[in-house]
């Protein structure tokens, strides 16, 4: 039992990390209806900002923020100089979906070169000191209340943004009706690059914690965990914040447990097998609204 | 009739005639081994390429999962000529078997999963295609002869320029007569709408399944053909990014023209290989940079691809015209 609920709590750190990374995912998606296959990239750059920062002796929370701040600008600029281009000719949306994977490309090949991050593997360093308590038979470790901590504070962040806020408001109002919107008075493309700003911020802090989790960082290192946060954002439902999140968490529990219990080796293909089930099953995901057809 | 025959004749004399020179080129050594082997890749991913160009391109399925078909379809014939010998006539049942293998497989995934639609469809393949990799870097549990994640060895290198030449050959004549008969036609108003072909009383799911099963049974021919360039297979070369780069190929070349896909085939492999020779050894790091820049500046200037829906046809060339049988629309 108690081995049960310590593979339950790996679970959510993982889960929760890749929240922070579906919420990205989702509110793009949400908005300009585009796979931002990019997204996994800026993972990387944030982990990678956040090491050179923290081996420069910078205090751990100050490197994320710096990593954060960084990776917004960088989400800002690939919207600006690759996306809106396309949107602005009423490009069809596989268009900017291949862009989308070309910009993937060269951030990955780009952070290769010897000139940028280069292609080796590089160490993260710890940025707390490993402790482990001992909380009725579970262990648990500083990594992990790291992580929910931190990861619960941004959630709770990015709710008050988009529903206290004007600027949450005008998000929401873009992504129910980009037209109506505009015809409202609201700078869409500033909109837009706003949820590319915030998407982009916490995908770095998630590649902060994802390094700190599991202390290697490369510039691959994107691909898979943007993938599986991408696979939980469908599963929960494409463009609902919650539905991202309660996907996300599933994710990590899925994985975990399946490397636990079950095999190592296939624990890739149960969170795939999940998600072809649901969408069998729910089309639109667990929370999303499966809309009337338009005919 | 006439004209059409004689076109026909024409179109069976510039294809023979095209082969017999890059065959004799090749023997002379006019072109090298080495760009040989290149010249063989080329028409090898445009045969894939063909596949999803009628899975997406043309019946509007989108589907992120096909170097899982072309990984089957390289494991099945890599099996079948390594356990039983690489003589021609099992190098043929080798490659059959591979195309049959994607085809079943497609069918039996095909059933549920393409009742999506777009993006959920593109990510449910995707998933597949992730699953599908996982059990290649486990392949050695069913049988050692695959080799798991260590990768396939051992297999005879049997692929030679006809071969590759008139598969390609094959696979692209099939598909132009799908997309010119009443079922391409059929597939083409699925992709346009497909409500409305619904209610024009279209059987959409016959439809959709035919082009992805056909299409997948392709990759797989294709996947065979690669597995003995190479002589050697290894799960990352299947695994969901190299799906990625076949997709590419298609909507680069225009989304509904098979002319486009082959331009855009051969074109990417090419530009591949003459980015290393033009970038040196110094800068081969900067080949994938350059790759990736091209591809964004392409589709920020041609999002339509470079072709649209244009079609090569003989019909431009000669002087009297037929009516008209290129294919239509873009997506």
């Amino acid at each position: 039992m108690g081995q049960l609920v310590e593979q339950v709590v790996n679970g959510l750190q993982l889960g929760f990390v890749y929240a922070l990374i579906a919420v990205g995912y989702t509110m793009v998606y949400g908005i300009i209806k585009l796979i931002n296959f990019a997204h996994g990239d800026v993972i990387m750059v944030g982990a990678f900002v956040t090491f050179f920062g923290l081996v420069r002796g910078i205090p751990w929370p100050v490197a994320i923020l710096i990593g954060m701040v960084i990776c917004a600008a960088l989400g800002v600029g690939i919207e600006r100089l690759a996306y809106r281009p396309l949107r602005e000719k009423g490009a069809p949306r596989i268009a900017a979906l291949i862009t989308a994977i070309g910009v993937s490309l060269f951030i990955e090949n780009f952070a290769s070169l010897r000139i940028a991050f280069g292609p080796d593997y590089r160490q993260f360093p710890a940025m707390v000191t490993r402790m482990q308590w001992n909380v009725f038979g579970v262990t648990i470790s500083s990594i992990q209340v790291l992580i929910v901590s931190i990861t619960l504070v941004l959630v709770l962040i990015l709710q008050l943004v988009v529903y206290r806020t004007k600027i949450g408001k005008a998000m929401r109002a873009v992504a129910l009706d980009m037209d109506a919107a505009r015809l409202m008075g609201i700078n869409v493309n500033m909109v837009i690059a706003f949820t590319f700003a915030i998407g982009s911020a916490l995908a770095a802090a998630a590649g902060a914690l994802l390094a700190a989790a599991y202390p290697q960082i490369w510039p691959y290192m994107g691909i898979m965990p943007g993938l599986k946060a991408f696979t939980a954002a469908v599963l929960g439902g494409i463009g609902s914040i919650p539905g991202a999140l309660l996907g996300a968490v599933l994710m990590g529990q899925a994985e975990v447990l399946t490397a636990a219990y079950i095999t190592t080796d296939f624990k890739d293909a149960v969170a795939f097998a999940l998600l072809i089930l649901v969408l069998l099953f729910r089309p639109a995901g667990l929370l999303g609204k499966a809309g009337p057809e338009k005919v | 009739m006439a004209t059409v025959q004689k076109k026909g004749f024409i179109s069976a004399g510039i294809i023979v005639a095209l082969f017999v020179v890059l065959y004799v080129l090749r023997q002379q050594g006019v072109i090298s081994t080495y760009w040989g082997m290149i010249l063989d890749l080329a028409l090898i991913t445009t045969t894939s390429a063909m596949g999803l160009s009628l899975i997406y391109g043309f019946a509007g399925q989108f589907s992120l999962g096909h170097a899982a078909f072309y990984g089957i379809g390289a494991y099945v014939a890599a099996f079948i000529t390594k356990s039983f010998g690489g003589t021609t006539l099992n190098f043929a049942i080798a490659l059959a078997a591979g195309a049959l293998a994607a085809a079943v497989v497609a069918f039996l995934i095909g059933l549920p999963i393409l009742r999506l639609r777009s993006d959920y469809l593109g990510i449910a393949t995707l998933g597949f295609g992730v699953i599908v990799k996982v059990f290649f870097d486990n392949s050695d549990k069913v049988s050692k002869l695959f080799g798991g994640s260590m990768g396939m060895t051992g297999i005879p290198r049997i692929t030679t320029f006809p071969w590759v030449f008139w598969s390609a050959v094959l696979v692209i004549l099939i598909a132009r007569n799908l997309v010119n008969s009443s079922h391409g036609r059929a597939c083409i108003s699925v992709r346009e709408d497909e409500v409305a072909a619904d209610i024009m009383g279209i059987d959409t799911t016959r439809f959709k399944m035919l082009a992805f099963t056909l299409g997948c049974a392709m990759a797989g021919l294709a996947g065979g053909l690669y597995a003995h360039l190479y002589a050697f297979l290894h799960p990352t070369n299947f695994q969901f990014l190299k799906s990625f780069d076949v997709l590419l190929i298609v909507v680069l070349g225009g989304l509904g023209s098979l002319t486009g896909t082959v331009v855009a085939g051969m074109g990417v492999v090419f530009l591949q290989e003459i980015l290393r020779d033009v970038l040196g050894q110094q800068f081969l790091d900067w080949r994938g940079v350059v790759y990736a820049l091209v591809l964004i500046v392409l589709m920020i200037l041609r999002p339509q691809g470079l072709m649209g829906g244009w079609e090569f046809s003989l019909d431009r060339l000669l002087p009297r015209r037929t009516k008209g049988g290129k294919a239509s629309g873009t997506a």
